[in-house]
């Protein structure tokens, strides 16, 4: 399975991301962002970074660039994305996802090793996860508070598309403590957390984040 | 040439964490009597020709799909 990382100006985390991909068994493709071209990929990783600088809003400039183009014509059609970080932000800017991303609600920078429970483990990008396994990634952010009107906030719990949720202390003000989300299909998954920078035990908290690679592999969900 | 100035706010029930880091600076610096701070962004843009309807129109577009995110700001567009 060929999976899609895209470089924007600014991304940080595809070399980590094409690393977890390749890993997970899967073969890892370079996408650029100024490409109208998915290189024929089975599935797309957004990664985490500070694209176009965070010009004007984290995510706002890069979600109208050539490939997001692409990226958003396949993710409504079903082929499965993850944006991560930026790319989480970058999902919500172009609408595939709802809600925001605003500034941590106490203003700074936060990398932990994070504590999460996976609320949905039946989407593209979680079906290696068991419903309500706990697991621990690495959180980097300094715009990860995730906010979203109450009613938006119900039908993501009703519908279970709360993806992953913070356990502890909410890190970064997120409302309901939601680290993660799906659009209403399962195929298209925003997360704050880097699952990426947990896939091997020589450095990081561990291997919990490789499950989000194997899963989409397995190329079964619900 | 015409002038319009495009006043992008986060909507009110929206945390603003850099308002409250100014409103928090404000008193350490001898400035009383702030009770609240929202941080917002001023866009002027330059145009072509007269500011006709279709014209501000089109702004409002642009304000809507660029310059402001509508799930958490408001935006005002005014002629200058």
């Amino acid at each position: 399975m060929r999976i899609g990382v895209v470089t924007f100006p600014g991304s940080l985390d595809d070399v980590d991301a094409a690393r977890a991909v390749r890993l997970a068994g899967g073969e890892a493709v370079a996408l650029w962002h100024g490409d109208h071209d998915l290189r024929g990929v089975d599935a797309v990783v957004l990664p985490g970074g500070f694209s176009y600088g965070d010009y004007l809003r984290c995510g706002a400039i890069s979600r109208f660039s050539p490939v997001m183009t692409e990226v958003v014509a396949a993710a409504e059609s079903g082929m499965p994305v993850l944006g991560i970080c930026n790319g989480f932000q970058i999902l919500c800017e172009s609408h595939l996802l709802p809600g925001a991303l605003i500034r941590n609600d106490h203003r700074k920078f936060v990398c932990v090793d994070q504590r999460l429970r996976i609320e949905n483990a039946s989407t593209a990008w979680t079906s290696s996860y068991e419903q309500g396994e706990e697991v621990t990634i690495v959180l980097k952010n300094g715009e990860g508070s995730f906010v979203a009107d109450t009613e938006t906030l119900d039908r993501l719990e009703g519908e279970g598309r709360v993806v992953a949720r913070y356990l502890g202390e909410d890190p970064n003000g997120s409302l309901r403590a939601i680290a993660g989300i799906s659009n209403a299909r399962g195929n298209v998954v925003g997360l704050m957390p880097h699952p990426e920078h947990a896939v091997e035990d020589l450095c990081g908290p561990g291997t919990d984040g490789l499950g989000f690679f194997t899963s989409v592999l397995q190329g079964v969900f619900v | 040439m015409a002038r319009v100035v495009v006043d992008v706010m986060l909507k009110p029930e929206i945390l603003d964490p850099q308002g409250k880091a100014v409103h928090g600076a404000l008193p350490r610096l001898g400035f009383t009597g702030v009770t609240e701070v929202r941080q917002g962004k001023r866009f002027e843009l330059e145009v072509e020709g007269d500011l006709t309807e279709e014209r501000l129109a089109e702004v409002r577009q642009m304000a809507e799909t660029l310059l402001s995110n509508p799930v958490i700001e408001d935006f005002t567009v005014t002629p200058a």
